[in-house]
């Protein structure tokens, strides 16, 4: 026997899930699968109206969070408050619905558990190392902080991993995107993860699965590297992986749908093999220095679009490219910005610290650290924190950070996908302009007009107190 | 699903880059369950402008669209797909696609056409005045001035195309393999099996 070749982390994930294959299409088998109540709808009715099965009811998990209000859901009394908007009501009462008849393990938006699908994945050790995992949302590469193969599909797909537990897909290539060196002081995860999006572009990561290497990576909790993952797809990756080791295993022990016992001890031995091996071959690498890395925040309408929180907004006339001078010149008559404008004296109206991207108990505890002993600046008119899920919520509520945020003017809410897209009544009015520790800032994005700036939890809460885009540095050294 | 052969008619010079899932369709428009209507909800942003494409009776019901690099870059919303398929178009030429809206456009009978931006800019200004001619069978667009550009095309997304086939139909006949690898994974990872706990 030949010795086998060299691979990826991805490869051995990929190999390892091959069911069949088709010229050069493979059936690819499906371990974990997500869903939450914006993408199902469809595709429960497309299984009904053919009369097909539900494969695997047990290797799914339904939580909602996209619609839900993020104001209490339960009156005095206990009793569950109505939805006012009509067509949310709907859509989650649609989930509730199709996961009791298809009998889908359900997390109803009541229980302790709920919050963010990409947020609850990985706290209840549903996302586990060397998985497959998709989900009907782009963000599912978040799930990949942990070693998953995980990717966002559309309800198309996610009607035929119901029905067969597969997806046809093509191989991906690979880039390895190497962060060496040490992040400096108020440098966090989404300074990484934004310097990473700007590197590649937008488009950059096309056709490739990321895998996240380097010093700075392996050093990182998986909080960070949640967030460097889920950010994948805003250069155009389909996935992105960390290869899972200690910091990954001592996470996910005794989480409540991780393995237990002696299975568990088996999982870590083949976890342990599922690192690229010395001598494989990556399709493209690209090197980003961490001393590098600022405090970045967005000044365009493309994550892509950032720079230092110290820099100013670009001059559309300095982009070579006619299809990105002209994409600026868009971005900032949008954002009503005008060119070397320094970004720090940029006035926010609103401030939200939230999003699957940055709503982990780590966020948490940066932004709190921030605004601890401070007050919102009265020029503010919403500054909001949305933790991530019920059990970040109570956590974060047993360290008192809800109390510091609170006493500075916050507002503590309940879990939920929240400002960060629009789909429930947390929006920015037109015009108004929000530092957001999302993952988007697309053309309203936040509702129709509204103004966005990505920065991280600390940033966003610098900005809160000052009313302004802040260099996080000047307020904590 | 249609089948699709030969598509005919005008169709809207987008020309922009990185359209993404949000400029299709909003999230505002995200909350119905089923999948049509969605076309009234098509590119709602641009249409606020009176000069926009999408409401010039020029290109009134153009069943093909020309855009730039990176069409359906954002979020796996399918019902981008939806909703460029509920407006009546059902090809989109572009420079390059998001993964993610490829598969979506296909799996809803969209053709995804991909084409230097050289092409691009030649079918742009055919579009403006003329009629295009997609050729599926043969993988070429045609101008009304006789310009014709070829398409580079998957043989088995083409195969289902041409003959409006249903994917999932065509992956449950894989059952044995399906069933095979699940038994394998039993035994050999059996901590991803939660029906272990129910036995």
């Amino acid at each position: 026997m030949t010795a086998a070749l060299p691979r990826t982390l991805y490869q051995k994930i990929w190999d390892a899930h091959v069911v069949a294959m088709r010229d050069d299409t493979a059936l690819i088998y499906i371990d974990r699968h997500l869903i939450h109540e914006v993408t199902s709808a469809q595709a429960f009715d497309g299984l009904r109206a053919a009369g097909r099965q539900l494969r695997r009811p047990d290797l799914i998990l339904a939580v909602p969070d996209h619609n839900l209000p993020t104001t209490a859901r339960l009156d005095a009394q206990g009793q569950r408050l109505p939805i006012d908007d009509p067509a949310s009501a709907e859509q989650l009462d649609a989930l509730t619905r199709n996961t009791a008849e298809f009998q889908v393990d359900f997390i109803d938006a009541v229980a302790p558990e709920q919050g963010i699908v990409h947020v609850v994945g990985p706290e209840q050790g549903f996302t586990l190392p060397s998985t497959t995992l998709v989900c009907g949302d782009s963000h599912t590469a978040s799930h990949g902080a942990l070693g998953a193969l995980a990717f966002g599909i559309g309800t198309s797909e996610v009607e035929h991993v119901f029905a067969t537990q597969t997806l046809l897909l093509k191989p991906s290539r690979t880039l390895e995107v190497r962060v060496e060196g040490v992040l400096g002081p108020g440098v966090t995860p989404k300074d990484v993860a934004l310097a990473i999006v700007g590197k590649l572009k937008a488009s950059g990561g096309q056709g490739h699965v990321i895998e996240y290497t380097g010093r700075v990576i392996r050093e990182m909790s998986i909080e960070g590297r949640l967030t460097v993952c889920n950010m994948s797809i805003e250069a155009g990756a389909r996935a992105g992986l960390v290869a899972p080791d200690d910091v990954t295993f001592a996470y996910l022990k005794g989480r409540p749908r991780a393995p237990k016992g002696a299975m568990w001890d088996q999982a870590v031995s083949y976890w342990r093999t599922l690192n690229t091996d010395p001598g494989a071959a990556y399709d493209k690498t690209v090197v980003i220095d961490a001393s590098e890395i600022a405090p970045l925040v967005t000044w365009g309408i493309s994550p892509d679009d950032s720079v230092p929180i110290t820099g100013v907004v670009p001059d559309p006339d300095s982009f070579a490219d006619p299809a990105r001078r002209d994409a600026a010149a868009k971005a900032l008559a949008y954002l009503g910005l005008t060119p070397g404008m320094r970004m720090q004296d940029i006035e926010v109206d609103n401030v939200f610290i939230g999003s699957c991207t940055n709503s982990r108990i780590e966020d948490l505890r940066a932004a709190a650290e921030v605004v601890r002993g401070r007050k919102v600046a009265p020029s503010i008119r919403q500054a909001i924190v949305v933790p991530g899920s019920g059990l970040v919520k109570r956590q974060a509520e047993d360290e008192g950070l809800d109390g510091v945020f609170r006493e500075s003017g916050f507002e503590w809410r309940e879990p939920g996908c929240s400002m960060c897209l629009a789909m429930n009544p947390d929006k920015i009015p037109a015009g108004e302009r929000c530092a957001s520790t999302s993952n988007r800032n697309f053309v309203g994005r936040q509702g129709p007009g509204s103004r966005t700036h990505l920065l991280s939890p600390a940033m966003a809460a610098a900005a809160a107190v000052t009313g302004k885009l802040t260099d996080v540095r000047e307020l904590t050294s | 699903m249609k089948a699709i052969n030969r598509i005919e008619g005008r169709a809207y010079p987008l020309g922009l880059a990185n359209v993404d899932t949000d400029a299709i369709i909003s999230a505002e428009y995200l909350k119905k369950v089923t999948r049509k209507g969605m076309g009234e909800g098509a590119f709602a942003t641009m249409r606020r402008n009176p000069d926009n494409i999408f409401d010039n009776p020029e290109y009134a019901g153009a069943p093909i669209l020309v855009a730039g690099e990176n069409f359906g870059c954002g979020s796996s919303r399918e019902h981008a797909a939806w909703a460029i398929l509920d407006m009546g178009v059902q090809a989109v030429i572009a420079v390059s696609f998001s993964d993610i809206f490829s598969g979506n456009a296909f799996k809803n009978g969209i053709l995804t056409i991909e084409l230097p931006q050289a092409q691009i800019d030649m079918l742009l200004d055919a579009a403006r005045d003329g009629q295009l001619a997609i050729d599926l069978p043969d993988q070429t667009v045609t101008t009304e001035s006789g310009n014709v550009a070829e398409f580079g095309m998957d043989p088995f997304r083409k195969h289902c195309l041409i003959n409006g086939l249903d994917e999932i139909g065509l992956t449950l006949q894989m059952e044995d393999a399906i069933s095979r690898h699940e038994r394998e994974i039993d035994e050999r990872m059996p901590w991803l099996s939660s029906r272990r706990d129910a036995a």
